[in-house]
């Protein structure tokens, strides 16, 4: 997240000197600032990877649309039919995240994705408990999950 | 070209939007409802605003769209997350046909801690992730 930080910071600067505020321009100061990080990340600790991690946010940001697209034409469908073929149901899930960023992130997406919702995370933070809208296959839903979570971590560690 | 192009999208987005209004109507429970009210609706506040940015073709406009569809995607998890967490904390009841509830056993409503079930384990209770973390 430093790492963006900066990467935003020196396009700004980049558009301040070259005098012209455009879109355009931002753009192209994003692209060589990101240039610059990915030359200075293995001298400073705090953007060890940042180079790596960029284009998996962005391939995080297709997946993610993927998924809700698709699942929301899944409750879509069961919504706008006269027979429910849901079996809602809550689980407890078992979080690999530690943080509060990365938990938050986490159970964000979750509830974001039609079909999941999360509920709470138990005191200790080992469980993450999820509503659930279609249970008919659990040990699926878990490792998709589990996929979720693991492309969150690789961007946020 | 482009008028076809916002008509869609400005259809896809409202038919969301009828979609979630149905589904807070029909389905049976709070929880079930969250899931349509909320994803559905973010989901026709983003085809909206997309045809609002081809519309005005404009960059000014384009930002603030993006902006808007940030905002739905930052707030409405946690509005979903808090009202669904209150009300099942407060002991609304679930639908007939709810299969299974993990969480009934591991809440106290005397003391309002939530355990994990995984108390007496070590730290970490998930595999950590990795390229053969996807199977369980």
């Amino acid at each position: 997240m430093i790492g963006f930080f900066w990467n935003i910071m020196l396009a700004l600067a980049w558009v301040a000197l070259s005098g012209s505020f455009t879109a355009l321009n931002f753009m192209a100061g994003f692209f060589f600032a990101y240039l610059a990080l990915m030359v200075l990340q293995r001298q400073v600790p705090a953007l060890k990877g940042y180079s790596r991690r960029l284009p998996r946010m962005a391939a995080f940001l297709v997946y993610f649309v993927k998924e809700l697209v698709k699942a929301n034409f899944r409750v879509a469908y069961d919504v706008a039919t006269p027979v429910w073929y849901m079996k809602p149901g809550v689980i407890g899930f078992e979080l690999a995240a530690r943080t509060d960023v990365e938990i938050t992130f986490l159970s964000s997406v979750i509830s974001l994705t039609p079909g999941t919702l999360s509920l709470d995370v138990s005191d200790d933070r080992k469980v993450l408990f999820i509503h659930a809208m279609f249970l008919q296959d659990e040990e699926q839903l878990r490792q998709d999950l589990r996929e979720l979570e693991t492309r969150i971590l690789k961007i946020l560690r | 070209m482009i008028e076809i192009i916002v008509s869609v999208l400005l259809l896809a987005g409202a038919a969301f939007m009828v979609l979630a209004a149905i589904g807070i109507l029909r389905l049976p429970d709070l929880p079930t409802r969250m899931h349509a009210s909320t994803k559905a609706a973010a989901m026709g506040a983003m085809f909206t605003m997309g045809g609002v940015a081809f519309y005005f073709g404009d960059s000014v406009v384009l930002a603030r769209a993006f902006a808007i569809v940030v905002f739905i995607l930052i707030t409405s998890p946690i509005a979903a997350h808090v009202i669904g967490r209150a009300g099942y904390f407060t002991g609304t009841a679930l639908w007939d046909g709810t299969v299974k509830d993990e969480l009934r056993d591991n809440y106290d409503p005397d003391t309002h801690t939530l355990g994990s079930g995984y108390e007496g384990s070590p730290e970490r209770v998930a595999p950590p992730p990795g390229p053969d973390s996807s199977k369980d």
